[in-house]
């Protein structure tokens, strides 16, 4: 199911994102173009034809050709730089970014998975499994997506009914008796909104995750890799450490549900998208996160290797120093790290944590 | 997970000056006197009006007790948040209107000579919603009650996290859950009270973890709105769909209580579980 995405980063991996150094390949025509890269695809385009007719016509075009990739490597430099918030969630979304069984596939050397809740039944949407990734034996927990139709379907477009984060809190609490940490990996559009998700309790299990994850006695690393979406992704996201993809966005609402009740009409996406501040940069500044993960240059999705790289260097450095603390002081650091999240005035004096 | 924002449906205006109101349900005309010495239940068909924390206080906690805490930590504009209106403006109007700082009042009383600590939350400011502001006293309330071991009532009343607090607003569900931890470690005793409506990230977060779970007749309790799951499945809603009695149904609820008989439910549960 992933074959696209990993072709893509291993073509990519040592190119640094540059169209055309491998593309002879075509694996860029089979990627898909976000709106606003509708210039940077015009140009690989170009730049492949050009290969193509220096292939045919036996010319030598390798001038023009550096010179055009030079641009494009310019361009998607200055794109990328410049993403507004809404531009940001596509990024998050887009179909070829790397979901949960490419980093399992990219950085684990072992991956058991577990299912089930021993409750009412084995959810799609999150996945859990014994893993040995960053030089590590851990429990890995996370959402799918599912990268084609049939697998989407099946996982709910990442969207967990109660027995996922049932199944999740489980896989938690065997971690906890055996002294493995705990990775989570989020990327969900939210919690299931549906009538049986509702009848077995998918507040209740939100809620129960939170409470128990904020006192289990073992390290708890977070990475939010695609979408936060509100309590879904909360739901397993309470950690020592909470790290977020330069283009993921975290939110308590998706920008067009949040437009839809404010605007009724829903034309204020974009508009909402900027005011949830729901980047990486912002909520590094409120606290939400600790640490903003780089993106290879263009996006996860132009170099899935890259960006599992970067996941892998994360998680092996804070999981090592994790595992030099004291449970009880990382349980008390663990309790002040989300305690002291929130901002008000009391007796006319700003209470800000805001980083200036 | 968000509130139900901007203009307030018909039944939170509660029960305006006049002499006479509306049921909203059975459409009765009442006499607003009656209304209230009934603690806000129709005479006619028990509908159960939404209650300002204020009077939700009154109605539980024993006379000329309660003591009021963190009474003026107060609401900022952290995002700078705007959308039609700014989030500054809608925080000043409501102010004006409710009389209060934001959507929760916290404390410490007694309940028929019990002593607890009492939050309750405020369906008339903003829908009730969750920012850093009723996290943040909600999470002292729990606090105070795991130093002076005494147990916490919580009366939750909101349409979820507050939108223009974004994802602070989302922190303090992981916040007060916490806390409620702490509590539980601490052996002490958390009663979730529900009322109308009670959805979204409260739902997600501390209503759902008491020890016991209390809800009045009929209050609407889910995680997302039900027009959002309609709108999601395309199917209309089962009949009396998350309402109070159909959660205990499914194993969510432990008491549906009638607002006149919460004190003695409280003061019971009390008496079983704090030594
Ligand atoms: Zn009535």
């Amino acid at each position: 199911m992933d074959n696209d995405s990993s072709m893509e980063g291993a073509s990519s991996a040592s190119s640094s994102g540059a169209a055309g150094s491998s593309s002879t390949s075509g694996t860029t025509s089979l990627r898909h173009t976000l709106a606003f890269e509708v210039p940077l695809a015009n140009l690989e385009k170009q730049i492949q034809e050009l290969e193509e007719l220096q292939a045919r016509k036996q010319v030598d075009y390798s001038s023009e050709l550096r010179q055009m990739r030079e641009n494009y490597t310019a361009l998607l430099k200055k794109t990328y730089d410049n993403l507004n918030a809404w531009e940001t969630v596509q990024v998050a979304r887009h179909p070829q970014r790397p979901l949960f069984f490419d980093y399992v596939n990219f950085l684990c050397r072992d991956y058991r998975e577990i299912h089930g809740d021993r409750l009412f039944g084995d959810d799609q949407a999150i996945r859990c499994g014994l893993a040995r990734m960053a030089g590590q034996k851990v429990m890995l927990i996370g959402h799918h997506k599912g990268r084609d139709t049939k697998e989407k379907v099946r996982c709910y477009f990442g969207l967990a009914h109660p027995e996922g984060y049932r199944k999740a809190l489980r896989a938690m609490k065997i971690a906890e008796k055996f002294g493995l940490p705990v990775v989570t990996l989020v990327d969900t559009p939210g919690a299931y909104p549906g009538i049986g998700a509702e009848e077995r309790g998918q507040a209740e299990s939100i809620a129960r995750n939170m409470f128990e994850m904020s006192r289990l006695r073992t390290p708890i690393v977070s990475i939010v890799t695609g979408e936060g979406g509100s309590g879904g992704a909360l739901g397993i996201a309470v950690a020592d450490r909470v790290a977020m993809l330069q283009y993921a966005w975290y939110s308590v609402i998706s920008p067009e549900a949040c437009s839809a009740i404010l605007y009724r009409g829903g034309e204020g996406t974009a508009q909402m998208a900027e005011a949830l501040k729901l980047t990486a940069k912002h909520l590094k500044r409120y606290g939400v996160v600790d640490t903003v993960i780089a993106e290879p240059l263009g996006g996860a999705h132009r170099d899935p290797a890259g960006a599992a790289h970067a996941v892998e260097l994360y998680l092996a450095k804070m999981l090592r120093d994790l595992k030099r603390c004291k449970i009880d002081n990382l349980l008390e650091r663990r309790y002040d790290r989300f305690r002291q999240l929130g901002e008000y005035a009391e007796s006319g004096r700003r209470a800000s944590k805001v980083a200036s | 997970m968000s509130q139900i924002p901007g203009e307030k449906p018909r039944e939170q205006e509660g029960i305006p000056e006049g002499l006479w109101l509306r049921c909203p349900e059975c459409s009765a005309m009442l006499f607003a006197k009656a209304v209230n010495d009934a603690l806000k239940v129709c005479p006619e068909c028990q509908y159960h009006f939404k209650v300002p924390a204020r009077e939700r206080i009154v109605q539980l906690v024993d006379e000329g007790t309660f003591e009021e805490k963190f009474a003026d930590v107060a609401p900022l504009d952290p995002l700078e948040f705007v959308d039609r209106k700014g989030y500054g403006d809608r925080l000043k109007e409501y102010q004006k209107k409710t009389g209060a700082l934001d959507a929760v009042v916290c404390g410490k009383g007694f309940i028929k000579g019990r002593q607890i600590m009492v939050a309750a939350m405020d369906p008339e400011f903003m829908g009730g919603s969750m920012g850093s502001v009723v996290g943040e006293k909600i999470t002292r309330t729990i606090e105070m009650a795991v130093d002076e071991k005494l147990p916490v009532l919580i009366v939750s009343s909101s349409g979820g996290a507050r939108m223009q607090e974004s994802t602070l607003s989302l922190m303090q569900m992981a916040k007060t859950s916490g806390a409620l931890a702490r509590l539980d470690d601490a052996g002490l005793l958390f009663i979730s009270l529900l009322t109308d409506p009670t959805t979204g990230g409260v739902t997600a977060s501390f209503a759902m973890l008491g020890d016991f779970i209390i809800a009045e007749p009929k209050a609407l309790i889910g995680f997302a709105g039900p027009r959002v799951i309609a709108n999601t499945i395309k199917q209309t809603l089962p009949e009396g769909f998350q309402r109070a009695e159909f959660l205990q149904e499914h194993g969510f609820v432990d008491f549906v209580v009638p607002r006149k008989d919460l004190r003695s439910e409280i003061a019971r549960l009390v008496d079983f579980c704090v030594k």
